[in-house]
């Protein structure tokens, strides 16, 4: 008879810590740990004797100092009298409003490519190809600079749209309809005004227009009111099998208040006209904002016309097939088959896209633009010499915009992503 | 009735096949198929031989135009209206007749540019063997050693301190192949320790005695010399080779169980790839001085680089962390089944499978990285894209030429780029063992 012997007992013996696994990995950890924070200590011992050999200390005071420099674009109030602070901010906003104009128009553009680059048309394919192969493979600060020169050098002074008054015409006339403008300077599109406007409030922070406040109101309350009519018509198709007909009511529910709100506060554009020298009525958007902001798009718009396509073709042929031999129309295959299938494909890459866009649009140092790296990081930095408070706080600012768009639109991936089980 | 009775008519031979009617063959066909299969697709086709026209009347003539014969802008314009007429526009390639070398060299000393050729063309030969298996696994040898030959000979000067570097990874080698038999942990940490000792003690003195006894040196290029293709080149050459590694081992370190291990790679991983590399730049130019020892004051090329290859191995980091979490569950199970160590595992079993995977994104990365290294314009140097460009401008006879630099840096970028990409494509096609 052998009876079953348990392991040998045996105190913990040193040697354990680096050939036993149980206690390797812990042995690992520390030696890391410790490697790390020393090199840590070792950087911020530098920095301090650096810092104290200059005469420097490590404070943000300045950025309540009085700043005394102009921005040439600001969403919001601003004079040189403000403070450093509210120059980040300015240059912040800047930031955020080109990263999304630009990633809202590179999308539109880049699903518009994918979709045609899959084409059955030979033409129409090869052209896209040809563009995606272009812009992907070209810096994209080429493509920032080629706008900015385009827009200087082709473009004519505002000038040139005054109108002869022996002939009766300009050297150039408008763009659609009298309505958009480009000069050498500026691109001058339609203001939106209101004629019954109801004013702003004024926080210290900035105006906010009463009229755009009432008319997101309205969008919201109109898009929950259509949801719960959509959600009321699954409903009632689950009980009696007969789905009500809805899209009258939609569009109705959709754009029916938005219009009365509209033609209530008087909405109407004002095409920018020549006064003297310049162009006044409209908005002038600076050539510096243009260029980044086509440069960034036509860019961007390259990968995502290409992360559209692979989704797309990620989804294999059955999915089409077995949703027609169900009998769904090709509409109702798109809407209820393939996007659910292909967004789910899409979406991460995408992400990543738009935080490549947010990031890039720091280029704006090449065409001028005043974005966070050119109020913090530009002009704020040469005039305090505070270099490292500066690029620290900046690369915060950056870090923490990207955390915000990736855990967002991590949000949404959950949502549509597959439900396993 | 009879069966003598014939049929009324019975063919004996074969007809000869009919040619299809002309709208199903040939060119008409290929075009009702392709280009007007439906009146969307003739709208789309005739939209794009719009757009195709726009382009060719608006390019074509420009560089029909060109003059390549000339001393400054002003010369061209002149020699276009005399030959084309009072308002036609041209492509001014004079101006890279004249400036050429700045582009691809920057202000490298014009008697030294076999230096930089002689990188160049080692540096193809040291890619071979790495691209193309079919190539004898010698020249790998070269491409260890061409590393060191390459800083050596684009920045000139002695070569005992680059000497003293290869011995270092020599005394490593040794160390881990003499110690390897007695001890592996103690080979590991003898291969890390003693190079580090020998570069921190040992190169000082035994450079100035080597210097004394042999002067083996050629002459020194500064840094501020490099400019155009040359600086994208070594920018981008260098980070590639520096950044794979690196990468390697961040995503190794993300997929650890390890605790420490795992947050110090996410938070390093995660930190580079949300700020913008014109940031990182800022720092090599700006902030690194404050962080090292007081009075280190070392090459800014060298401090774009190690930054560069920081921001490129937290991206490759996570292109591979995708090719990783793809592979079945299996596969590592099936490593431990096999008793095969942590190392051994990833060596043999898991990386080869999960680069394979990864090598789209890992290519787009690099292509990418090739690409940013045009933003080293910001912290002073002569990229070619902006600053030698706007050098070529600052020259009064230059002034004003926009649109022939950007083609032509456009163009080689384009050219380096789609080559790389194609070549991920083929390695794609060849690593593929699937067949399905």
């Amino acid at each position: 008879m052998t009876s079953a012997s348990d392991a040998p007992e045996q105190g913990f013996r040193l040697s354990q810590l680096i050939y036993d696994t149980r206690y390797r990995s812990l042995t690992i950890q520390v030696v890391t740990f410790i490697l790390v924070m020393a090199g840590a200590a070792w950087l911020v011992d530098n920095t301090i004797q650096n810092l104290n050999q200059l005469g420097k200390d490590f404070n943000f005071g300045f950025l309540s100092n009085r700043a005394g420099y102009d921005i040439g674009q600001q969403l919001i109030p601003y004079t040189n009298d403000n403070t450093h602070a509210r120059a980040l901010l300015v240059g912040l906003l800047n930031t955020l409003w080109v990263s999304i104009l630009g990633c809202a128009a590179a999308t539109v553009l880049g699903i518009f490519v994918g979709v045609l680059r899959l084409s059955h048309n030979w033409l129409v394919a090869r052209l896209m190809t040809f563009y995606v192969e272009m812009f992907r493979n070209i810096p994209v600060l080429l493509w920032i600079l080629v706008c900015l020169a385009l827009l200087t050098e082709i473009t004519p002074s505002p000038n040139a749209y005054k109108i002869n008054p022996e002939t009766g015409e300009s050297a150039v006339s408008m763009l659609l309809f009298d309505s958009i403008a480009l000069t050498n300077r500026y691109t001058a599109i339609p203001a939106i005004e209101f004629s019954n406007s109801l004013g702003a409030i004024d926080t210290a922070f900035a105006p906010i227009s009463l009229n755009f406040l009432l008319i997101a109101v309205v969008l919201i309350v109109s898009i929950w009111a259509n949801r719960r009519l959509q959600a009321h018509a699954h409903k009632v198709q689950d009980d009696t099998g007969v789905r009500p007909v809805t899209w009258w009511k939609s569009l109705l529910i959709l754009f029916g208040p938005l219009l009365v709100v509209l033609v209530a506060l008087g909405f109407h554009l004002v095409s920018p006209t020549l006064k003297g020298f310049n162009f006044t009525g409209g908005v002038n958007v600076s050539n510096a904002f243009v260029a980044l902001w086509l440069g960034l798009t036509l860019y961007t718009a390259a990968f995502i016309a290409e992360i559209v396509r692979a989704g797309i073709m990620a989804i294999s042929k059955g999915q089409t097939e077995a949703s027609f031999a169900l009998g769904l129309r090709p509409n109702r295959t798109m809407k209820l088959v393939i996007l659910p299938q292909a967004l789910r494909v899409i979406i991460p890459p995408l992400i990543s896209q738009y935080l490549n866009l947010t990031k890039n649009s720091s280029l704006a140092i090449a065409v001028g633009y005043m974005d966070l790296r050119g109020t913090l990081g530009g002009i704020t930095l040469n005039q305090t010499g505070r270099e490292l408070e500066a690029i620290l706080l900046m690369m915060l600012i950056y870090l923490a915009i990207s955390l915000t768009i990736s855990g967002l639109m991590n949000i949404y991936n959950k949502s549509v992503k597959l439900k396993e089980r | 009735m009879s069966t003598s009775q014939t049929a009324a008519f019975v063919r004996k031979d074969m007809l000869p096949p009919k040619d299809p009617p002309t709208s199903q063959a040939g060119l008409v066909k290929w075009l009702r198929e392709n280009l007007f299969a439906s009146w969307l697709n003739t709208v789309l086709t005739l939209a794009s031989l719009f757009v195709i026209y726009l382009l060719v009347t608006h390019f074509y003539p420009w560089f029909r135009h060109s003059v390549w014969n000339a001393n400054s802008i002003a010369e061209c314009r002149t020699a276009i209206a005399a030959t084309w007429g009072e308002g036609a526009t041209g492509a001014c390639w004079a101006m890279l007749r004249e400036r050429w070398h700045q582009f691809i060299f920057g202000f490298y000393p014009p008697e030294l540019y076999w230096r930089p050729i002689a990188v160049f063309l080692g540096l193809l030969l040291a890619v071979a063997p790495v691209l193309f298996t079919q190539l004898p696994r010698q020249m790998l040898l070269f491409s260890l050693t061409y590393p060191l030959l390459a800083i050596w000979l684009l920045w000139g000067g002695s070569a005992w301190p680059v000497i003293m570097i290869a011995a270092g990874f020599g005394i490593g080698y040794l160390a881990l192949r003499i110690l390897g038999d007695i001890s592996a942990i103690l080979a590991v940490v003898v291969a890390i320790v003693a190079p580090v000792l020998f570069w921190l003690f040992a190169v000082g003195p035994l450079d100035e005695v080597l210097t004394k006894v042999i002067p083996l040196a050629i002459e020194p290029v500064a840094s501020d010399r490099f400019g155009g293709f040359l600086l994208a080149i070594t920018i981008g050459a260098g980070g590639i080779a520096l950044s794979l590694p690196l990468g390697i081992i961040l995503a190794l370190g993300r997929q650890s169980n390890m605790f420490l291990i795992k947050s110090f790679s996410v938070m390093f991983i995660e930190f580079i790839r949300g700020v913008p590399l014109i940031t990182l730049l800022f720092v090599a130019s700006l902030l690194l001085n404050y962080f090292l020892p007081p009075g280190t004051n070392f090459d800014i090329i060298l401090r774009v680089m190690i930054l560069v290859t920081m921001f490129a191995a937290a991206y490759i980091a996570e292109v591979i962390r995708g090719g990783l979490a793809a592979l079945p569950r299996g596969q590592y199970e099936a490593a431990d089944a096999l008793g095969l160590d942590y190392w051994k595992a990833q060596r043999l079993i898991i990386l080869p499978q999960a680069l394979k995977i990864s090598i789209p994104g890992i290519v787009s990365t690099f292509i990418g990285m090739f690409k940013d290294t045009t933003l080293v314009t910001f912290v002073g140097l002569f990229d070619p894209l902006k600053g030698i460009p706007d050098f070529i401008r600052a020259d009064f006879n230059w002034k004003g030429i926009y649109w022939e630099p950007f083609v032509f840096v456009g163009a080689i970028f384009f050219i380096l780029n789609f080559s790389m990409s194609r070549y991920a494509m083929y390695l794609e096609r060849k690593l593929k063992r699937d067949h399905r």
